[in-house]
């Protein structure tokens, strides 16, 4: 399935492009999904930390990704 | 752009606009409330020494609110306040602009400065919002690298 990821911040910079387009196998982790964009994009691993969102909300390693999912990285926030 | 969310007893936005204080501790106001309590967050003129020319603010905007909805929820379930406002900015700020207002009223002041410091606290550490602080030289994404 593809799925398409959404950037913000830092991300954004890294990706060259507000989102970007990701095959994964079905019923794939979070953790699988990042540690697929860790090394599609290796900057990814110098940032301070990332976290995924599904549907926005806070995804763990165990949550399920499925192609209707909205994804989003997102990198440390530093709102206030 | 704004987005907001709210209820009777709390009121969350993410606005391009700007920010006015005095309208937020007009809305947490109620008659038996004997505090209010005010957090407003402004750009400094500097960081670690080197000057900041602007900050530029981003947010993820359906899951920010979201986010801040719980901080006021849980602020209310946890210290008994009786209303909470959280309103952020997105877009170019200058030196002096207000990024954040946070306001709690309570009936004591105790209550109202604990979960307004946990708002503030909490909105730093989980709501996504990123700033970009850009100097004269160049321009950084705050706590993006360690």
């Amino acid at each position: 399935m593809t799925i398409s990821i959404r950037a913000f911040g830092v991300v954004k910079e890294i990706f060259g492009a507000i989102s970007v387009n990701v095959d994964l196998p079905e019923n794939a982790t979070a953790k699988i999904l990042k540690g697929h964009l860790q090394e599609i994009y290796p900057a990814l691993s110098k940032l301070t930390s990332f976290a995924l969102a599904v549907n926005s909300e806070y995804a763990n390693d165990e949550t399920v990704i499925s192609s209707k999912d909205e994804v989003a990285i997102i990198p440390p926030v530093s709102g206030g | 752009m704004v987005v907001k969310r709210h209820c009777v007893n709390y009121d969350i936005k993410i606005s391009s606009d700007n920010l006015n204080v005095a309208s937020c501790i007009e809305w947490v106001s109620a008659p038996g409330c004997g505090g209010i309590d005010v957090f407003v967050g402004t750009v400094r003129s500097e960081t670690k020494g080197k000057k900041v020319v602007r900050l530029e603010f981003e947010a993820y905007e359906a899951m920010a609110v979201k986010e801040m909805e719980k901080i006021a929820q849980i602020a209310i379930a946890k210290f008994s306040v009786h209303k909470v406002l959280i309103h952020h900015r997105t877009g170019v700020l200058d030196v002096g602009d207000i990024p954040v207002i946070i306001a709690v009223s309570a009936a004591h002041r105790g209550a109202a400065f604990d979960a307004c410091r946990y708002a503030i606290d909490t909105l730093k550490e989980t709501v996504p919002i990123w700033k970009r602080e850009v100097f004269e030289d160049g321009a950084v994404w705050v706590a993006a690298h360690p």
